[in-house]
């Protein structure tokens, strides 16, 4: 059996899982037994991740590693990725291992039923990247919910209840409507199979009330604005690892779906309703970036910063040009991790202060060097300064989006101004200035633990800045193949011709 | 007198059951009144209701019919008949250790459900007005001792009372629903309604409409479909938990398969007349059960509406008239089944000092001072709520898969949007337990709620994993229904 043909996609999906029934079954007391068998564990799904890209094809476009199972009829067990998906299934298993040890010291109470919640999450969030099916897809999508909103709930802040109700309900809401689309595909095509459905041609009526279906989960997932409210509120409220996952892995779900599912399934909603999207877009990313500006939360500012950077990703997708794509893709990676990085420097203060009010801060680079400068990477790498990976990103999806619409690249460019003043602002108020917090005098520097968090971080926001390559050569065949597929699907006499 | 005893095969296990619950009464009214001879009775009905279900399980498959068509015995027949059988016995096993708590463990008990049984079975079955009538009054009457057999309770008579009241009124108006259509077709018998029902002139004949619509009012209050579900709330509330878990389960498989079995073979002619007030019952149920729940701070409150919640979401399944809705409403019963009993045998085992904890402030911090019995109610209410992976997604994904196929968009929106309020109440609950600071201990959990708690939950979580064979033999009962 050679590696292209073994279960590694079942492996790496599982393998957590596995890991979260061996922590079930520790003694009681068994909190640190329970810390280090969840970051082996996380630690071994990565390397084994790590098999799946050095193993991945990169002139091809179709999906990869495929594995088929019966299952419930006409639903299969189907698995497989594609350059598109493949790179967040590692950005998943990259990121798990260091939530794992940002949790080590935070989190004291319930330690064993936290790491389990983690690893189920982490099982689900790499299903939904590798689901070839459309339920198997939604129970994926779905299930990550439920060990979401238990780690909002216990290990939360002080409005944790209401944070994790509006997270769970939220999302809910959107994505049965799209359980109804999904029934209304199978019935129209007799079958569940993503890679089938990709090649069906749904009437164009059809079209629209199953992209707005499948809209309805994802624009709150992402989230865009106006539906993004629950996205703060989660964020405040959430333990440090809760938010690094949701801002790194679970609001790229929302892309990945576009990128799934809106754009090659449903390409003539998709040409119709892109000027709905860009709009949203636009407001999103200059609306929310004035908010940010107005926070008095950290974790509040990043939050809002997030949405304004998932605004240039929905119009790096609905552009549908090479660039606007590869943008998009690249600009979630980046916010993966540097959001990820930001939440996670919050964390180290926090861990510390026990608050997250900005005010509260000041003159950190006094005391705090090494924090500094990780700081000061993500912030720029946050802001979209070129060297740093957050340039890439911005700079596809807009060039993407010039080619199609200048109005909406000019409004756009905006938002990199404006990121610019509330990110760099933030620095300057928590990091700068004098040092005149009492309760600040003793703070200490990052601890081995947490530079062992950052430095992998660091690195990558500027590896990436530097040199994209590595992920953009991953993607590019099947960016490729979705735009031109889409481009048939539009103008079909065009492409014709072409021929 | 053997060709005789070879031609009630078919109804072999209804005589069981019906000798079963006659020769326990004896057992019991013989034998001294102590706790360990009752729960002996328990155990022995429960034995019985087993090899019912063993009769049903292995007899013929092929499709019967006994006493001039009054009773058919078919996959579908069987199907349900395993459902309500095994309610009936998970809802006995829950009843021993809470009713030695309260002191008031007692032979009739089983008997009465044994005989509740034989009427559910017979409703099942039924396949002529009159056997229809006699299988649901024979397991009314047993469920309305049942709910006062607490006779020193005021509340558990209360219920009792309540329950047969409005039972005796809905019994009424299905008696004069089908009196009605006796007047039109001339039978009572559900094959000779169903040739001469059909067409546009039966369609167009005003009495016979009547009398359908007045059937389905008898038939909704039994499942306690909105709005004829007054009575559920406060008869859940009141009946001791066990007993609610009998009502919630068993009795509302077979008053569904009935109405199912009375639609589809005495009416099929009249599909668009009935689908409409199906849709309607369907809609009104899941969005008041939905609603109504919220505000409640008693579990078995809570419970009910949730239990009026689902039948909405089952109506659902057979709104579309379809093979594949009847297939998905059996599925949905049969998950139902088992959330229903799993959280009930949750519940049965919350016991403080001073009594059954039937309010939901009391199951505060449950996480911590028990968390496998916290685990499993979660479980158990994340699946109620449709949340994927668990059982009661595939329950919901089916009936809702029917009813988009069936073209019935604003039902199905109706429906998921209800499922997702109706989230919020099953998340409170598990808020309570999760979120809250700790109180007082409760007493340990009994060994057999326990262990069916446990059963109900692996069937949830592993749902999943071996769906195929419990949604194929659905699929087969249903294929005896022809469209």
């Amino acid at each position: 059996m050679t590696i292209a043909n073994s279960p590694l996609l079942s492996i790496v999906t599982f393998l957590p899982l596995l890991g979260a029934a061996f922590i079930c079954i520790l003694p009681k007391d068994a909190d640190g037994n329970a810390r280090y068998v969840a970051l082996w564990t996380t630690l071994v799904t990565f390397i084994v991740s790590l098999l799946i890209w050095i193993n991945f094809d990169i002139t091809s476009g179709s999906f990869q590693f495929v594995e088929e199972q019966a299952w419930l009829g006409p639903i299969k067990y189907k698995m497989g990725v594609d350059g598109i998906s493949m790179l967040f299934v590692i950005l998943t298993t990259f990121l798990m291992p260091l939530c794992v040890l940002a949790s080590w010291e935070s989190v004291d109470d319930r330690v064993k039923e936290y790491m389990v919640a983690f690893l189920v999450l982490e099982t689900m969030m790499i299903g939904v990247f590798c689901a070839l099916d459309l339920i198997l897809f939604y129970l994926f999508f779905e299930a990550g919910l439920i060990p979401m909103f238990l780690i909002i709930g216990i290990w939360g802040g002080k409005r944790r209840v209401y944070a994790s109700f509006k997270f769970f309900l939220y999302t809910l809401l959107g994505s049965v409507l799209m359980l109804l689309a999904m029934m209304a595909m199978y019935w129209h095509a007799g079958t569940t199979d993503i890679v089938t459905l990709l090649d069906t041609k749904f009437p164009r009526d059809m079209q629209f009330w199953l992209w707005f279906a499948f809209f309805a989960s994802f624009a709150v997932k992402m989230p865009m604005w106006p539906v993004h409210t629950w996205l703060p509120d989660a964020h405040v409220e959430a333990p440090t690892a809760g938010s690094v996952i949701l801002a790194a892995i679970l609001l790229k779900m929302g892309g990945y779906g576009f990128l799934r599912f809106s754009v090659p399934m449903f390409p003539l909603a998709t040409q119709e309703l892109a000027t709905f999207v860009f709009a949203l877009s636009v407001i999103a990313i200059i609306y929310t970036s004035l908010v940010a500006l107005a926070q008095e939360d950290v974790k509040k500012l990043i939050a809002y910063s997030s949405v304004a950077h998932m605004g240039y990703v929905t119009m790096g997708i609905f552009t549908v040009t090479a660039q606007g794509l590869d943008g998009a893709i690249f600009q979630m990676l980046s916010h993966g991790i540097v959001s990820a990085a930001l939440f996670l420097c919050v964390g180290v203060v926090y861990d510390r202060m026990h608050t997250r009010e900005i005010a509260a801060y000041g003159g950190l680079v006094h005391r705090m060097p090494i924090y500094a400068f990780c700081f000061m990477v993500f912030t720029m790498a946050n802001v979209g300064l070129p060297g740093t990976s957050g340039f890439v990103g911005e700079f596809l999806t807009l060039l993407g989006a010039f080619k199609v619409n200048t109005a909406v690249a000019a409004l756009a460019t905006t938002g990199v101004i404006l990121s610019a003043c509330y990110a760099l602002w933030l620095y300057r108020r928590m990091i700068f200035g004098e040092l005149d917090k009492p309760g600040l005098r003793g703070i200490s520097d990052m601890s081995l633990r947490e530079i062992a968090v950052m430095a992998p971080l660091v690195v990558l926001t500027i590896l990436f800045g530097v040199y994209p390559a590595p992920v953009l050569d991953v993607t590019a065949m099947s960016v490729k193949k979705l735009v031109s597929n889409y481009e048939a699907a539009v103008r079909p006499t065009a492409a014709l011709l072409a021929r | 007198m053997n060709t005789f005893l070879a031609a009630l095969g078919p109804i072999y296990p209804e005589i069981i059951v019906a000798l079963g619950a006659m020769a326990l009464l004896m057992y019991g009214v013989f034998r001294p009144e102590t706790e360990a001879n009752a729960e002996l009775t328990g155990w022995l009905a429960i034995l019985v209701l087993a090899v019912a279900a063993a009769t049903v399980a292995l007899g013929p498959v092929s499709a019967a019919s006994l006493f001039e068509g009054a009773f058919v015995s078919n996959a579908f027949t069987n199907f349900s008949k395993l459902l309500v059988l095994a309610g009936s016995a998970f809802a006995l096993m829950l009843s021993f250790d809470y009713f030695r708590r309260l002191q008031s463990l007692k032979f009739e008990y089983p008997v009465l459900v044994l005989l509740a049984s034989v009427g559910m079975m017979i409703m099942v079955s039924a396949n002529d007005m009159i056997s229809l009538y006699l299988g649901l009054e024979l397991q009314s009457l047993a469920l309305y001792v049942l709910a006062a057999i607490r006779r020193d309770n005021v509340r558990s008579s209360e219920a009792g009372l309540k329950y047969f009241v409005l039972g005796a009124l809905s019994s009424g108006m299905l008696l004069y629903g089908a009196s009605l259509i006796y007047g039109y077709t001339g039978s009572t018998n559900f094959s000779v309604i169903a040739s001469v029902a059909k067409g546009k002139a039966a369609a167009e004949h005003i009495g016979l409409i009547i009398g359908l619509v007045f059937l389905l009012v008898g038939l909704a209050f039994k499942i306690s479909a909105v709005p004829f579900h007054m009575w559920t709330p406060d008869v859940y509330e009141g009946a001791p938990t066990p007993v609610t878990a009998l009502f919630a389960a068993a009795p509302k498989i077979a008053a569904m398969t009935l109405l199912v079995r009375t639609l589809h073979d005495a009416f099929p002619g009249l599909g668009p007349q009935w689908q409409q007030v199906i849709t309607v019952l369907a809609i009104a149920s899941m969005v008041l059960g939905a609603v109504s729940a919220i505000g409640q701070t008693n579990i078995k409150r809570l419970m009910a509406y949730s239990s009026i919640g689902h039948v909405g979401y089952a109506l659902v399944g057979l709104a579309p008239n379809s093979p594949e809705g009847m297939q998905a409403v059996l599925v949905y019963l049969s998950i139902y089944l088992v959330m229903t009993i799993g959280v009930f045998a949750c519940m049965v085992s919350m016991h403080r000092k001073e009594g059954p904890v039937e309010e939901i402030a009391d199951l505060a911090g449950l996480s911590k001072t028990n968390l496998p019995l916290a685990f499993a109610l979660f479980v158990l209410l994340f699946s109620l709520a449709g949340i994927p992976p668990l059982g009661g997604f595939f329950a919901k994904f089916y009936v809702f898969a029917a009813a988009i196929k069936g073209g019935l968009y604003p039902l199905a929106i109706i429906g998921v949007v209800a499922s997702v309020i109706a989230a919020y109440y099953y998340l409170s609950i598990v808020k309570v337990m999760f979120f809250d600071d700790a109180k007082e201990k409760m007493m340990d959990v009994p060994r057999v709620p326990g262990m069916v708690a446990a059963g109900a939950t692996v069937f949830v979580v592993f749902f999943a994993m071996f769906a195929g064979p419990v949604i194929a033999a659905a699929a087969a009962a249903a294929k005896v229904l022809k469209f």
